[in-house]
């Protein structure tokens, strides 16, 4: 192995902490202090899973940033799968610190890239796997979708350890015209650190669509940079984050339109209970010149509880003249009149509760295109909010 | 059935209710009247148990059962329904799993079987039947864009679903054409039984002219100060409430 540490002396002052305007919320420097251990290889493959099980048929398991398992002669043929040598290094290291790491300190082969090949439909799993204690992994992971090419990718974030530091870094290209759902669900554990950075990179009439389900961590933050090309484009990338006990997610996304006739749709929305504390960064650019575009921002949270927590920066940075742009942003509680309707038809204070929040996150899930996928996180948010 | 006995009861220390004692034994459909601001609301909102209307002397029971001391969703349980004067928006839940949650959660209060999805849609689909509700008005999130007639129609369903033992309706005939007043009121008319009363809230003495109550109380600064049969309405209706505004 190249290396024996995850982050070394050296790497734990290049962590991104709270003097840097986008971590200044989500600090890892302060809570990272000492060099980290690179986690062990498991030696077996990993016991069927996750989120999203049965709802692909090609699936790839990866356990403590090392590929575990995989199709292999079983691969669909809408697919390959090969290494790719040039790492062709992180083109967007200043934005995303954690993703610089994961290229330089993933051990193993470079990058894995799969490809769904030119016109042809995909539905891909990736699942997560942390199984360490007090070690590190990173991750490095590229999807290309070839022109007209369709596919969903259902990612899992799943914890099986303890105070463990997991870094994905992913990278998707869409070719012209190419579709792609990605819907990721993320449950690490309360003493874990957890970071995914994502970069998108799209062409003219691509669409890509992301539902991030974030259930937080020690520290857990999903970071996902599009560059938008305009010329019938489109994004949609929307979240969810529910965090109780002493959870903290960050949902942090920068959408850059950068042609004309683009357009962007995105709505978070977050349930803080216990002492959770939730985090929203958005912000969307349009360029100069990258006229009629359209992008729509929302973030709405609920607190649930007095100590728990939600940071918000909505941001819409505008430089192009002719655009159409909105963004919504509220923070608040339960609305009590509709608490007591649902009481007053006889649900019991928990379950009205439950139910109503429920509703609230629900609107996100609604947009979830993938039918399976969809039903898995409704399920997924039902089970963390209690209600039947 | 229903008991109120000298009830007190405040709104942010404001005193509302000052005495108001009220006999509605089984079978009976009972209507009070009374001007604006007299206590009407806050008396079905103190019998249902919302929050911030404290009840600071006297007390209500149903079967002898002391009702305040019930959470809202336990005297639901026990037959109570109030159709709200403004039905609220429960954005993101469809209106048929929200009647059906709300009506497994009383049945399973009260230790019956919960209804299975087929069993609840049969009954679900007769009952908008009979109120003129489109069914796929159902799947919509409840009440989010409804007219104020329809989200009135929709708590009638919800009553004939529930099929509560004590109903109040509040204000049930505001926002309703004649049209809809009449489906509104057969759909109340169905439920008159032996075994249910009703509590009928109004401003006006049109919705008695469909729905006849057996008494009439004319509520007027937190107490009844008149009660009488159904022509009672028809007087008010001629002559106003202010000789009972001076009186109180």
């Amino acid at each position: 192995m190249s290396a024996a540490f995850a982050l070394t002396d050296l790497d734990l002052a290049r962590l991104p902490g709270r003097r840097d305007e986008d971590w200044r919320w989500s600090d890892l420097r302060g809570l990272i202090r000492q060099p980290v251990e690179v986690s062990p290889e498991l030696d077996r493959p990993a016991a069927p899973g996750g989120a999203f099980i049965g709802l692909a048929r090609d699936e790839f398991v990866f356990a403590n940033g090392q590929l575990n398992d995989w199709p292999q002669e079983a691969l669909s043929p809408a697919l390959a799968f090969h290494l790719h040598d040039d790492p062709g290094a992180a083109r967007m290291a200043d934005v995303m610190p954690m993703a610089q790491l994961a290229a330089e300190r993933h051990v193993g082969p470079p990058l894995h890239i799969l490809t769904v090949r030119a016109g042809e439909t995909a539905a891909i799993r990736f699942r997560f796997i942390s199984r360490a204690t007090g070690t590190g992994h990173h991750l490095r992971l590229g999807v290309m979708l070839e022109a007209g090419a369709q596919a969903v990718v259902l990612e899992s974030y799943e914890g099986q350890g303890e105070d463990y530091l997991a870094n994905v870094a992913l990278e998707f290209y869409l070719a012209d015209g190419a579709r792609l759902e990605r819907i990721a669900a993320a449950d690490e554990a309360e003493s874990a650190i957890s970071v995914s950075s994502a970069e998108v990179h799209l062409k003219p009439g691509a669409a890509f669509a992301q539902t991030l389900l974030v259930g937080g961590a020690k520290r857990q933050r999903f970071e996902t940079q599009i560059s938008h090309p305009g010329g019938g484009a489109d994004v949609r990338a929307d979240g969810v984050y529910l965090v109780g006990g002493r959870r903290h997610a960050d949902l942090t996304s920068v959408v850059t339109h950068e042609a004309v006739d683009g357009t962007t749709s995105q709505l978070i929305k977050g349930v803080a209970r216990d002492q959770g504390r939730g985090v929203f960064q958005g912000r969307i650019v349009v360029a100069e010149g990258a006229d009629r575009t359209d992008a729509r921002m929302g973030h709405h949270a609920l607190i649930l509880s007095d100590r728990a927590e939600v940071d918000a920066k909505p941001e819409l940075l505008i430089f192009a003249d002719d655009v159409q742009c909105a963004h919504g942003n509220t923070v608040g509680r339960l609305d009590e009149d509709a608490l007591f309707y649902a009481m007053q038809r006889g649900l019991p204070p928990e379950a009205a509760r439950a139910l109503l929040t429920e509703a609230f996150v629900g609107e996100v899930i609604d947009r979830v295109e993938h039918e399976g996928a969809r039903e898995a996180a409704r399920t997924w948010v039902s089970e963390r909010l209690g209600g039947g | 059935m229903l008991s109120i006995s000298n009830l007190h009861a405040s709104v942010e220390d404001k005193p509302i209710l000052k005495g108001l004692s009220l006999e509605i034994p089984a079978g009976e459909v009972h209507a009070i009247l009374g001007p604006n601001g007299a206590g009407k609301s806050t008396l079905s909102y103190v019998l249902t148990g919302r929050e911030g209307y404290e009840v600071t002397q006297g007390g209500a029971t149903l079967d002898g059962e002391d009702l305040l001391a019930l959470d809202p969703s336990e005297r639901a349980a026990r037959g109570v329904f109030l159709s709200f004067q403004y039905p609220l928006e429960i954005p993101g839940v469809p209106a048929l799993t929200f009647i059906r949650t709300a009506l497994n959660a009383q049945r399973k209060a009260r230790g019956e079987a919960e209804l299975s999805a087929p069993e609840f849609l049969k009954l679900a689909r007769e009952k908008a039947q009979s109120l003129k509700i489109d069914f796929d008005m159902l799947k919509r999130p409840l009440n989010v864009g409804f007219s104020g007639g329809e989200k009135k129609r929709m708590e009638i369903l919800q009553m004939a679903i529930l099929s509560p033992r004590f109903l109040i309706l509040d204000e049930t005939d505001s926002g309703l054409d004649i049209d809809a007043l009449k489906i509104v009121a057969d759909g109340v008319n169905a439920l008159r039984g032996p075994d249910r009363a009703m509590l009928v809230i109004t401003h006006y003495q049109r919705l008695l002219d469909y729905i006849r109550p057996d008494r009439v109380h004319v509520l007027a600064d937190g107490r009844i100060a008149a009660s009488g049969g159904p022509e009672l309405a028809l007087e008010l209706e001629r002559e106003g409430y202010d000789k009972y505004a001076r009186a109180a």
